[in-house]
């Protein structure tokens, strides 16, 4: 890429171009990292000092040491629960969510009709507002909603009331995150599948390979970076969940939809207590990182890349 | 021959199906917003209400200070837009074309920025906002996310691209390094700028947890995301009326994937990130 020859690298003047140029690159630069320090380094930093202090709102701030973190594993009702919820929803969504948008892309090969229109309508809710399409599930949700108001005038069968029954509100936090998050996957693996190198996919086929087998021994290979890829981006999302439970189920019935993310914000900003916050974020921090990485270690096993 | 017919043949059954039940929800919420609040949940369910109410999409602006929602949510993923093009554009071409001593080390200092998610960033960011009086304004939507090293890295990899024979080119017509970047590179880079552009409109025309935070007063600041929930009150919820909002909150990020669905799959591919 670089066209700049070794030569005119070594040029006599090259260390007072190359000042010139320093200060050229710091005026463009500065920007960026006014707004980093700012915005970035400055709370990152900020946010330790919290989590090692009570810090209210309002009032007396006094130093904690590690009394935060001690309260969260110790103390806190809500946060134990809030650790499981996420586990359960990652380990719902992320399989589900990488299933469904796998098969979509598959299923919308090249000679299926209107295949671009389709792409469109399963990434619709990836880009439309996040409360506007739970608020969408919430009306749907409802005892009184379309999907009981079917199965009773259909079937007679009275399902369950799904945003207030325990063991049915994650369940369905789940399955209206997927709806709404998975044409981001879809899209990756669509535009994965249409790099894959034609010349392979036909010896395979003279070879004899088809339908699954196809599929298991020569295309999900290749795909394999797409849906590592995928895999890592779905598994933070998934950490991260807010607006879908705070919004269907407020995060109930009792504590049981209750993510991380939403136990950080309650104890923010309802209980006003910022170091138990900030606390509690800097877990969430610790498992993301240490999930995706893991992951990337974990890759050598499963993911083959090409050269 | 014929049974791969039947195979292409039950390839689109399937497809159609998949795809009526996944729009389901939402064509039930466009004729929801349709509906007399009262037969949102009439039994049995039906699509289409005893009237058709186009004036629910009026109501909306009627009920509450939606216009100012709508208003705010425009300006401020426009003005923020803004912010991220031109700080990611001038980085990435400090970091892409210009050689200066520790650019690489500063450029993984700024790639590691990239590891702390939004969610940690919020409560200390709110302490920030009120060390800067900030609170409840429009400077707290708009700049506080808008300097993500995303966009830097973004641009950095597409400048990498673009011959160095042109700065040279450049240089010897005796154009400085701004003229050189404004008039030269970045024309080049518009297609990457395009997709910045359009993946960080739609994140924050979708944002929620930060202006939930940072936004008190919901009539002079609020977007449309924090507005929505206005709908539920005391009285119960206006669920006609929240879904027309809904819908209306739907309709310019739908439009912009629409206009741009041959660029989908090659915008993905570059930026490699979601609205969120």
């Amino acid at each position: 890429m670089t066209t700049t020859s070794p030569a005119g690298l070594r040029r006599p003047g090259r260390s007072r171009l190359s000042r010139v140029e320093s200060r050229q690159a710091l005026g463009f630069m500065s920007p960026a990292l006014v707004g980093l320090a700012l915005f970035t380094v400055v709370p990152v930093g900020l946010s330790i000092v919290m989590s090692l202090f009570h810090w209210p709102a309002f009032g007396e701030r006094s130093f904690a040491g590690l009394g935060n973190y001690v309260e969260l594993f110790t103390a806190n009702p809500d946060f134990w629960p809030a650790l499981r919820n996420s586990a359960v929803f990652a380990l719902l969504y992320v399989p589900l969510n990488l299933v469904v948008a796998l098969s979509l892309a598959l299923a919308l090969g090249p000679r299926i009709r209107g295949r671009g229109a389709f792409r469109v309508l399963f990434f619709i809710p990836v880009v439309t507002p996040i409360v506007a399409n739970a608020l969408v599930w919430k009306m749907l949700l409802q005892p009184q909603g379309l999907f009981n108001g079917l199965s009773v005038s259909l079937f007679g069968v009275e399902l369950p009331n799904f945003l207030a029954d325990e063991r049915w509100a994650m369940v369905m936090v789940v399955v209206m995150s997927v709806w709404q998050g998975m044409g981001y996957n879809m899209l990756i693996f669509s535009a994965a599948l249409e790099q894959l190198p034609a010349p392979v996919i036909e010896a395979a086929r003279i070879d004899g390979a088809q339908g699954s087998r196809m599929l298991r021994s020569v295309v999900l290979p290749m795909l394999s970076p797409a849906i590592f890829f995928a895999t890592v981006m779905t598994v933070i999302t998934a950490l991260q969940v807010f607006a879908q439970p705070q919004l269907l189920t407020g995060g109930g019935p009792g504590n049981s939809t209750l993510p991380l993310v939403q136990f950080i914000y309650n104890q923010g900003f309802k209980f006003q207590q910022l170091g138990l916050a900030a606390a509690a974020a800097w877990i969430l921090f610790v498992l993301i990182i240490g999930l995706t990485a893991f992951q990337f270690r974990a890759q050598k096993r499963w993911v083959h890349y090409e050269h | 021959m014929s049974t791969d017919r039947i195979r292409l043949a039950l390839a689109h059954v399937g497809v159609v199906a998949a795809a009526a039940l996944f729009a389901l929800p939402l064509v039930y919420a466009f004729f929801s917003a349709l509906k007399p609040n009262n037969e949102i949940f009439a039994m049995p369910p039906r699509l289409v209400g005893s009237e058709i109410r186009w004036s629910n999409f009026a109501d909306v602006f009627a009920y509450g200070p939606f216009t100012a929602y709508i208003a705010n949510s425009f300006g401020v993923a426009i003005a923020g837009t803004l912010v991220v093009l031109a700080v990611s554009t001038t980085a990435g071409y400090a970091f892409g074309r210009l050689r200066w001593k520790g650019r690489d080390v500063v450029f993984v200092l700024f790639l590691v920025t990239l590891m702390v998610p939004q969610e940690v960033l919020v409560v200390p960011m709110f302490i920030v906002m009120q060390w800067f009086g900030w609170v409840d304004t429009y400077q707290s939507l708009i700049f506080p996310f808008a300097f993500t090293a995303f966009g830097t890295f973004l641009m950095r990899q597409f400048f990498r691209g673009i011959p160095y024979e042109l700065d040279e080119a450049a240089r010897v017509d005796g154009a400085g390094p701004f003229r050189t970047f404004w008039r030269i590179i970045l024309p080049l880079a518009t297609s990457a700028v395009a997709v910045l552009a359009v993946f960080t409109f739609m994140a924050f025309w979708n944002s929620y947890l930060w202006p939930l935070i940072t936004v008190v007063d919901y009539d002079a600041h609020g977007t449309l995301p924090i507005g929505l929930a206005t709908f539920s009150g005391q009285n119960g919820t206006r669920w006609d009326l929240q879904m027309a909002a809904s819908i209306i909150s739907m309709i310019p990020t739908t439009i912009i994937v629409i206009a741009l669905q041959k660029h989908l799959v090659k915008g993905i591919a570059t930026a490699g990130l979601g609205g969120r």
